[in-house]
C-alpha cells in the first residue's frame, strides 16, 4: 500500500469511497463508528416506538405477542451492543489519540478491523428482520425473541426451534471479537502512546475512564463468549450444557451471562462518566474537583463491578448467604459512584458557569443518573427486589441509568466534541430545544414506569388488561417516548443544517484544558504538527505552577509520515459473518470459505509493508 | 499482533511511554483475556464434575499414562521455543530454523495425540452428546487443541519465513511474542491436565 507523506504544507485528506474503505486513520474510523452506531440507535429507537405504541392503551393490537418478543429483544440487544457501546467507541477513536498527544492508535489496522467486524456483526444481527423466507418461516422476520439476556433453557432448540436465537448467538460472538480487538488496541494506545510528560495522573479523565472500560471489556467478553459457545454447541451439536435432564443446570447460563452482564453495565456508563468529567470543568472554568479521587473511584468501580453479578439473580433463590453477600457488595459499589457525583457537583460549585448545550446534557446526566442510581440501590435489597423483579420498575431503572445516564452523557460529548470532529459549531438554540425535549420526554417516558411496575405490570408482556389501572400512566409514557423521538430529529436537523451553514469552529471554541483543543478543527491527518510536551494536568490552562502550553505550529516543521490505507482488515473481517452463515444454513463448506477469507486477510495484513 | 516486514524495524524502535514494545503489551493483554476464556471453561468443567447421569465416567476412560506422554511432549516444545528465540536473538538462523520447526513438530505430535485420544473415546462410547462429562471434556480440551493448532500454523509461518531468509534478529520480537503465546497455551494445558486427568 502507498505511503503518503505529508509535506510541510498540510495535504488535503484523500477523498472517495476507496479512501474510506481502506482508512486506518483513527479520526475517520471514529466518524464511521459514529454514523453506523447512530444508524443502529435510530433502528433501536424505532423498535422502542412500536413497543410504546402497542402499550399506549390496554389490549393493544398493533403487533402480536411474537412480534412483540422480537421487538423488545432486538431493542435491548441493539441499544446495548450496536448503539451505546459503539457510540462510546466513536469517541474513544476520535478523541483519545488527540487527548494523549498521539498521531494514531497503537494498531491502526486492528482498529479498522474492529470497525468492520462491528458493522458486519450489526448487519448480520439485523438481517434476521427480513431473513424469514430464506428459512421457510411463516413470517418475514426471524429476529431473536428471547430477551436481550437470552435465558437458558428458553433458548434451547427444543423451545426455540427457528433460526432466531442462532442469529442472536452468532451475531453477539462476532460483535464480541470487535470489542475485544478494540480493547487490546486502546489499552496499549493509552499506556504506550502518551506524549512526553503525559504521566498517568495527568491523563484526561475521559481517557482514564476509557482505560478502565477497556480492561472490563477484555475480561468480561471472554465469559459471554464461552456462554454463547456452550449455547451454540447445545443448539447445533446436541450437547447438554443447559439441559436439566442431563444433570446440567440452566443457572450456569445466568451466572456466566451476568458475570459478563454486570461489568457490561460499567462498560456502558464509565465512558459517559468520563465525558461528563471533561465537560463540567470546561464550562465551569474550574479544574475537576478531586481529580485523583474521580480516577480512583473509576478504578474501584472497575474492580467492584465484578463482585455484584448475582444481584440480577435474587429471584432464583441462591440462599440467604449468597443473597446477603451480593446485597452488601451491590450497596458498596454505590459508594465510589456517589463519590463521583459529589465531585461533579463540587466542580460546578462556585464555577464561572456557561450554560452551553453540552453543560445542559452533563448536568442532566448527573440528575438522571442519581435517580437511576437510587432506584438501583432499592434493587440491592433482596426482599424489595423480589417485589420489583420482572416488572416495569426494573425497566424504569435501566432506562434512567442507560438513557438518563449513558445517552445524556454521550450527547454531552457530541455537543462538546462535534465542533472538533466536523469543524462546525452546532446551533446552541437548536441544541437547547433538543435538550429540553429529550429531558422532558425521557422523564415522561420512564418516570411513570416506576409506578406501572410497582402496581404490578410485568415486563416483556405484549399487552395488559384495563382492570390493572395502568392505562393512563402507559399513555403518558408513550407520549414521552415520542417526545424523545422528536428531540432526536431536532439533533439530526441541527447537524445537517450547521454542516451546511454553521459557523466554522476555531481550534478551541470552548476554552478547554486538554490537548485536543490545541490543534485545528477538524484536525489534520497527522493530528499534531509537533508532538507536544506536557508539563501539567491542564496543559492549556494557567495553573498556580504552570503557564498555558504553546499551541503546536500550524505548519509541520518537518515532513510527517502518515500510514497509507489497507484493504486487509476489511477482508479479514468479512470472513467472520461468512463463517457464521455456515451453522445458520447448515452447510459445512461455508465455514471453510469464511476461515480461508479470514486467514487470507490476516496473512496479507501481516506481510504488507505498513509503517506506523 | 502480527509482525511487520523484516526490513522495517521502525516499529520496534518506536518510542513507547512504558518502554515496552506495543505488540508485546497487546499480547499480554490478550493473554489476560484468554485467562478468563479458559477460566470459564475450566470452571464449567468443575461445576459439572460428577453430575453426569450416564457413563462413561472419567475414571473409566481417561488414559493417564498416554496423556502424560503428550504433556511431556508439549513441555518439551516449550523448551524448543526457548531455544528458538535464543538462536534468533543471537542471529544463529541455522539453529533458529531447527528449533522453530522442532517446536511446531512437537505441537503437531500433541495434536496427533489428541486426535488418537478423541477417536478412542468415541469408540468407547463417549461423544459430545453422551453426557455432561463428554460435553465439558471435549469443548474444553478441543478449545485448547484449537489454540495449539493456531500456534503450529504461526510457528510454521515463521519457519517458512526463516527458510526464505526473511526472518532474522530484527524480528526477534515477533518470535518472542510467538513464544509468549506458545508458553501460555502450554501452561493452560498443565492446568487442564491437573484438573481433568490427575484430580479425578
Amino acid at each position: 500500500m502507498s505511503h503518503a507523506t505529508a509535506s510541510a504544507a498540510p495535504a488535503a485528506p484523500a477523498a472517495g469511497v476507496r479512501s474510506w474503505l481502506t482508512t486506518t486513520d483513527h479520526k475517520r474510523i471514529g466518524l464511521l463508528y459514529f454514523w453506523t452506531a447512530f444508524g443502529f440507535f435510530l433502528i433501536g429507537g424505532i423498535e422502542a416506538l412500536v413497543i410504546r405504541t402497542q402499550l399506549a392503551q390496554p389490549n393493544g393490537h398493533l403487533v402480536g405477542a411474537h412480534t412483540y418478543n422480537e421487538l423488545f429483544t432486538m431493542h435491548g440487544t441493539t441499544m446495548i451492543f450496536l448503539a451505546l457501546m459503539p457510540l462510546g467507541a466513536s469517541f474513544f477513536n476520535y478523541i483519545i489519540p488527540l487527548q494523549i498527544g498521539a498521531r494514531d492508535v497503537a494498531f491502526p489496522r486492528l482498529n479498522a478491523f474492529s470497525y468492520w467486524v462491528f458493522l458486519l456483526g450489526g448487519l448480520f444481527l439485523n438481517a434476521s428482520w427480513i431473513a424469514g423466507p430464506l428459512f421457510h418461516a411463516p413470517h418475514l422476520s426471524v429476529a431473536p425473541d428471547d430477551g436481550w439476556f437470552g435465558y437458558a433453557n428458553l433458548t434451547e432448540r427444543q423451545f426455540s426451534p427457528g433460526p432466531n436465537i442462532d442469529f442472536w448467538l452468532l451475531g453477539l460472538q462476532i460483535l464480541g471479537i470487535s470489542s475485544l480487538a478494540a480493547g487490546f488496541n486502546f489499552i496499549v494506545t493509552i499506556l504506550n502512546l502518551r506524549a512526553p510528560g503525559m504521566k498517568m495522573m495527568r491523563l484526561p479523565t475521559f481517557t482514564w475512564m476509557t482505560l478502565v472500560t477497556q480492561f472490563l471489556i477484555i475480561t468480561a467478553f471472554p465469559v459471554i463468549t464461552v456462554a454463547l459457545v456452550f449455547l451454540m454447541f447445545d443448539r447445533f451439536f446436541g450437547t447438554h450444557f443447559y439441559v436439566h435432564e442431563a444433570g446440567a443446570t440452566p443457572l450456569l447460563w445466568q451466572h456466566l451471562f451476568w458475570l459478563f452482564g454486570h461489568p457490561e453495565v460499567y462498560i456502558l456508563i464509565l465512558p459517559a462518566m468520563g465525558i461528563v468529567s471533561e465537560v463540567l470543568p470546561t464550562f465551569s472554568r474550574k479544574p475537576l474537583f478531586g481529580y485523583p479521587v474521580v480516577v480512583y473511584s473509576g478504578i474501584l468501580i472497575g474492580f467492584m463491578g465484578w463482585s455484584v453479578w448475582s444481584h440480577h439473580m435474587f429471584a432464583v433463590g441462591l440462599g440467604p448467604i449468597a443473597d446477603s453477600v451480593f446485597a452488601a457488595t451491590t450497596m458498596l459499589i454505590a459508594v465510589p459512584t456517589g463519590v463521583k457525583i459529589f465531585n461533579w457537583i463540587a466542580t460546578l460549585w462556585g464555577g464561572d458557569i456557561r450554560g452551553t448545550t453540552a453543560l445542559h446534557f452533563a448536568v442532566g446526566f448527573i440528575a438522571m443518573f442519581i435517580i437511576g442510581g437510587l432506584s438501583g440501590v432499592t434493587h440491592a435489597s433482596p426482599p424489595t427486589d423480589l417485589q420489583q423483579t420482572d416488572t416495569y420498575y426494573v425497566v424504569a431503572h435501566i432506562h434512567y441509568v442507560l438513557f438518563g445516564g449513558t445517552i445524556m452523557g454521550l450527547f454531552a460529548g457530541m455537543y462538546y466534541w462535534w465542533p472538533k470532529m466536523s469543524g462546525r459549531l452546532l446551533s446552541e438554540p437548536l441544541g437547547k430545544w433538543h435538550f429540553w425535549l429529550q429531558f422532558v420526554g425521557m422523564n415522561l417516558a420512564f418516570f411513570p414506569m416506576h409506578f406501572i411496575g410497582l402496581l404490578g405490570m410485568p415486563r416483556r408482556i405484549y399487552t395488559y388488561a384495563p382492570e390493572l389501572g395502568v392505562g393512563d400512566l402507559n399513555l403518558v409514557s408513550t407520549v414521552g417516548a415520542f417526545l424523545i423521538a422528536v428531540s432526536i430529529l431536532v439533533f439530526l436537523f441541527n447537524i445537517w443544517r450547521t454542516g451546511r451553514h454553521g459557523p466554522r469552529a476555531s481550534n478551541d471554541p470552548w476554552g478547554g484544558a486538554t490537548l485536543e483543543w490545541s490543534i485545528p478543527s477538524p484536525p489534520p491527518v497527522y493530528n499534531f504538527s509537533v508532538i507536544p510536551t506536557v508539563t501539567s494536568r491542564l496543559p492549556r490552562w494557567r495553573t498556580e505552577r504552570h503557564g498555558p502550553m504553546a499551541d503546536p505550529p500550524a505548519v509541520p516543521p518537518a515532513p510527517i509520515h502518515v500510514p497509507g490505507g489497507s484493504w486487509w482488515p476489511m477482508v479479514a473481517a468479512l470472513g467472520l459473518p461468512v463463517m457464521a452463515l455456515a451453522p445458520l444454513t447448515h452447510t459445512l463448506w461455508v465455514v471453510f470459505v469464511g476461515a480461508a477469507l479470514l486467514l487470507f486477510g490476516i496473512y496479507r495484513w501481516a506481510f504488507e509493508p505498513f509503517e506506523i | 499482533m502480527t509482525h511487520a516486514a523484516p526490513a522495517a524495524p521502525a516499529v520496534v524502535a518506536h518510542h513507547t511511554s512504558m518502554g515496552l514494545d506495543s505488540r508485546k503489551m497487546a499480547f499480554w493483554a490478550f493473554i489476560g483475556s484468554e485467562c478468563l476464556l479458559f477460566g470459564s471453561l475450566i470452571s464449567t468443567y468443575l461445576i459439572y464434575k460428577g453430575k453426569s447421569v450416564v457413563g462413561p465416567y472419567p475414571h473409566e476412560i481417561l488414559n493417564i499414562p498416554f496423556t502424560s506422554v503428550s504433556t511431556f511432549d508439549l513441555l518439551m516444545s516449550s523448551l524448543m521455543m526457548v531455544l528458538a528465540l535464543a538462536a534468533v536473538q543471537r542471529g544463529d538462523m541455522k539453529w533458529g530454523k531447527i528449533w522453530l520447526f522442532s517446536t511446531a513438530l512437537l505441537g503437531m505430535v500433541f495434536i496427533g495425540g489428541q486426535v488418537i485420544e478423541f477417536t478412542e473415546f468415541v469408540h468407547k462410547g463417549l461423544t459430545l452428546q453422551t453426557n455432561l462429562f463428554g460435553c465439558t471434556f471435549f469443548v474444553l480440551t478441543g478449545t485448547h487443541g484449537a489454540h495449539v493448532t493456531v500456534g503450529v500454523l504461526w510457528l510454521l509461518t515463521l519457519w517458512v519465513r526463516a527458510l526464505q531468509g526473511k526472518l532474522g534478529p530484527a524480528n526477534a520480537m515477533t518470535v518472542e511474542i510467538t513464544g509468549l503465546y506458545w508458553h501460555f497455551v502450554d501452561v493452560v494445558w498443565i492446568v487442564i491436565f491437573t484438573v481433568v486427568y490427575l484430580i479425578q
